[in-house]
């Protein structure tokens, strides 16, 4: 038969979408009378010309891997967690907890701990939402949305009440020890004698964020729980048919999709700032739903999805650096990016499945 | 109008209420449709039937307006019409009448009557004059039904009435029925039939689209038969017999009775006592129900979709809960709490060809392989280690399945849903059968399934009973419980109406009690 092939679904559709989503914003800069070609070179070098941009566009891409796998384990489940936010913010105060807690003796140890404890921490901020819909039927959408904004009161209240060192200012955390520094890109790519800028945020979490696409691909894949997890988000009635437990799927879907989401506070937290600050998740919760939709919820779509948006980022900030087109702008192009990719990518599919059908009853 | 190559026509053709010319359809690479030619003559009912997937439904739609043939005419009363949408078809004088009512079910009869054909910005004069047209209507044809019921008051049989006024209000002179009888009982089936011969009888012409061999016997006036796409023959119906009709349709010989031997029950299997089910609602939908079925015996359950059938399949399958006592093989099954889910159900003997394997048998967007296991996933044989499942096995035995369950294609990557509804079916039965449980739950096994796997199906079910397991079936087909069911138990509202044996009783009794007439009165 005529039908689109799966490559065509997942590579031509994304970048089709990408390209009207460029064309687009392209005519935008060319309408505040910019020049969209040259935007777009500043974009690119910026984000991708040298080690340097590199550093922050995988810094960036890190913490959407994080929470793009998060939503897209939750998809898998035909769970919408929008809570990202909120998990990632439970997220930083494990990570805080852990660097400040105990006096650690090297980076890798402090790492391990902040991993278990801002995972612990994301999914417990998960849970709730999770069997409040799984018990109550409360909407999952509505709740994870409101602890979104719990998660940030509370963290203003501890940081600014509890977690603040007497004498400081600023409502953030005591700067964490020296020993719970993670290593970055410069250093790691040093010691196998690869040379990368010094001073960019990437560190060692990239690496804990690709082992954790590996993970995520093997539990919805190769386990039994992701199995369950499958049928349930595809048919709720034909899962109960086969004896798998609603209750348990929620729940375990969202504990895993939270403690993913709690640990892009590693990157930030511990990889980036050294200490807990307020909003150190920036909207990254959100940007994992697109994220998550453009990489078809599967690791490797996540991945790359990821990188583009870590590319938009950086290059957005360079743009704003180096140009007279104003910082929200930017945000107008991530927009237009997460628009067609996300949302409108049924508009590039239909008739690309048309197209497909036609040629296949040419070749007949 | 009025042209002289027109009027040529008119004078070669007799005067066909429907003729099709060279009907052809595809989708992408598929021949829906091949070169199909029918006349129907005017007051005449007209049988079309085929398997599914035959290309009944995409002939119809063609002729109603839904799409549009890639080659071919219609002609209607001797002049090519062209019909792009149902409007035309409409005007052309088509009715249809879907197997799904397209009715607004809190509407009254006679809003739903003139809806979409309201005369004018005001409602009033357009719903007195189909009060009027409908009384003329309900006396001339014994399509009486209150204009003033809301749908969701009526029985399926006086919904389905609805829609025939429907087409009639529009002043339709063909009309099409697609599959009338699927959701009547067998009194219900044969007043419509009655309906549509007083309606044949004042110059209607009648289309009617089946599966069921029975129905085109006792109706029609001539029958096409489609297969794959084609239309193979077109007969006189007192001309042909039901094997001759079964043998077109199909391609060969088919077993239209099932060969079975008598049945030798043994010990108890399941004992069901005082059974009652609410469902979400709070409704009772179970109201007491108790029965019993031994090894080597198959139930069959009669009774019109709806009056618990479903239910009584949830609550034995672990899909819901209920009160009252359920013994397999002596042990009391947990009817509420941890041990009522499907996989307790399974792990204690139990096996589930559900009623809709679309809705729970199957994940449709699953491969075949996933499907295998579904239910099943906790088996030891389809694990690699605690935490891993071995995709490998699961896949090899998938193959053996499709192998020994002549499921095509045979392969294990396709997803459920690029199966035909047979093939799906195959692949829930072969699931289901071969883990070789005590008990096996099946419902409407046959329901939008081809002939040749019908009579298949059917084999694997006697089979197991004649391997000495209990066989607990519930159909809608009352031809399928006749064949199958070693004793027959018929559910009404709730109850078990009463239990005949199959060789002891006729279509008019258990229709009786399937309307809810009990034992005693009939």
């Amino acid at each position: 038969m005529g039908r689109m092939p799966k490559w065509a679904d997942a590579v031509l559709v994304p970048l089709l979408s990408l390209i009207i989503a460029f064309v687009i914003s392209g005519l935008v800069i060319l309408a505040i009378g910019e020049d969209p070609v040259e935007a777009l070179k500043i974009m690119v070098t910026g984000a991708l010309g040298s080690t340097y941009g590199w550093g922050y566009t995988l810094y960036y891409a890190t913490n959407f891997i994080f929470t793009g796998l998060a939503v897209a384990i939750a998809f898998h489940a035909g769970l919408f967690n929008i809570g990202g936010e909120g998990q990632a913010t439970l997220g930083g105060l494990g990570v805080a907890i852990a660097c400040l807690m105990l006096p650690w003796p090297h980076w890798s140890l402090a790492l391990l701990a902040s991993v278990v404890l801002s995972a612990a921490f994301g999914a417990a901020w998960a849970a709730v939402p999770a069997w409040l819909q799984a018990k109550r039927g409360s909407h999952i959408v509505i709740t994870t949305i409101m602890f979104n904004f719990i998660a940030a009161a509370l963290l203003n209240y501890l940081l600014v009440n509890v977690m603040r060192p007497r004498g400081q200012m600023d409502p953030a955390s005591a700067r964490f020890p020296a020993e719970t520094n993670l290593p970055d890109l410069h250093q790691m790519l040093g010691w196998i004698g690869i040379p990368f800028a010094k001073g960019t945020p990437a560190n060692v979490s990239l690496f804990v964020a690709l082992i954790a696409c590996v993970v995520v691909w093997a539990i919805i894949w190769r386990t039994r729980l992701g199995y369950e997890i499958r049928s349930f988000g595809k048919s709720e009635k034909a899962a109960i048919y086969a004896g798998i437990s609603p209750v348990r799927i929620t729940m375990y879907a969202m504990l895993i999709s939270g403690a993913l989401s709690g640990l892009m506070a590693v990157n930030t937290v511990q990889g980036e700032a050294n200490r807990l600050l307020l909003n150190s998740v920036e909207g990254a919760g959100f940007i994992g739903i697109a994220v998550a939709l453009m990489g078809r919820s599967h690791p490797v779509g996540v991945f790359f999805a990821a990188l583009l948006f870590g590319f938009l980022y950086q290059g957005g900030a360079e743009l704003a650096l180096w140009t007279k087109i104003p910082r929200e702008l930017i945000t107008v192009i991530q927009a237009l990016v997460i628009l067609f990719t996300g949302a409108l990518d049924e508009m590039v599919r239909a008739p690309l499945k048309r197209m497909f059908l036609a040629s296949g009853r040419g070749g007949q | 109008m009025g042209g002289a190559d027109i009027s040529g026509r008119q004078a070669s053709a007799a005067p066909f209420a429907i003729e099709l010319r060279g009907i052809s359809k595809a989708f992408g690479p598929v021949q829906a449709n091949k070169d199909i030619s029918i006349q129907v003559a005017k007051g005449s009912i007209h049988g079309i039937i085929g398997e599914n997937g035959a290309g009944k439904s995409t002939l119809m739609s063609i002729l109603y307006g839904f799409y549009k043939a890639d080659a071919g005419e219609i002609v209607i009363d001797g002049r090519v019409t062209s019909i792009p949408d149902s409007q035309s078809a409409i005007r052309a004088g088509i009715g249809m009448v879907f197997q799904h009512f397209k009715l607004v079910q809190n509407f009254t009869v006679l809003e739903n009557v003139i809806l979409g054909a309201e005369e004018g910005g005001m409602l009033a004069p357009s719903l007195a004059k189909a009060r009027k047209v409908l009384a003329d209507l309900a006396r001339e044809y014994e399509l009486d039904v209150d204009p003033d019921a809301l749908i969701e008051d009526l029985s399926v049989g006086h919904q389905q009435r609805v829609e025939i006024l429907k087409a009639l209000y529009r002043q339709a002179d063909i009309l099409i029925l697609d599959e009338p009888t699927g959701v009547l009982t067998p009194a219900e089936a044969d007043h419509l039939f009655r309906i549509l011969k007083g309606l044949r009888d004042q110059g209607k012409t009648i289309i009617l689209i089946t599966h069921k061999l029975r129905e085109i016997m006792e109706t029609t006036d001539t029958v096409s038969v489609m297969r794959r796409g084609t239309m193979v023959a077109t007969v006189r119906t007192a001309e042909t017999s039901p094997e001759e009709l079964a043998e077109l349709m199909v391609g060969r010989k088919v077993l239209l009775q099932v060969e079975k031997k008598p049945a030798t029950p043994g010990q108890t299997v399941l004992e069901v006592e005082n059974l009652r089910v609410r469902d979400p609602q709070g409704v009772e939908r179970l109201k007491g129900i108790s029965l019993t079925i031994r090894a080597g015996e198959i139930l069959g359950i009669a009774g019109v979709a709806g009056n618990g059938q479903s239910e009584l399949l949830e609550v034995l399958g672990g899909i819901a809960r209920g009160t009252g006592t359920i013994r397999l093989n002596g042990r009391e099954l947990d009817l509420t709490g941890r041990h009522s889910d499907g996989q307790s159900r399974r792990a204690d003997g139990i096996a589930h060809v559900p009623e809709d394997r679309q809705v729970l048998g199957l994940i449709m967007d699953f491969t075949a392989w996933e499907n295998v296991a579904f239910g099943y996933h906790h088996a030891p044989e389809y694990q690699k280690s605690a935490l891993l499942m071995d995709n490998d096995a699961i896949r090899a035995d998938c193959e053996k399945k499709m192998a020994t369950f002549d499921v095509r294609p045979p392969i294990p990557t396709l997803a459920a849903k690029n199966f035909s509804g047979g093939n799906q079916q195959k692949i829930v039965v072969a699931r289901e059968i071969e883990r070789n449980p005590d008990l096996l739950l099946v419902g409407q096994p046959t329901r939008g399934v081809d002939i040749g796997a019908i009579e298949f199906i059917h084999k694997q079910i006697v089979a197991l009973r004649d391997a000495g397991k209990a066989v607990l079936l519930v159909s809608v087909e009352l031809d399928e419980i006749m064949s199958l069911a070693d004793r027959i138990a018929v559910m009404f509202d709730g109850r078990i109406m009463g239990e005949r044996l199959p060789d002891q009783t006729n279509e008019r009794e258990l229709g009786l009690l399937m309307a809810g007439v009990s034992g005693e009165a009939a």
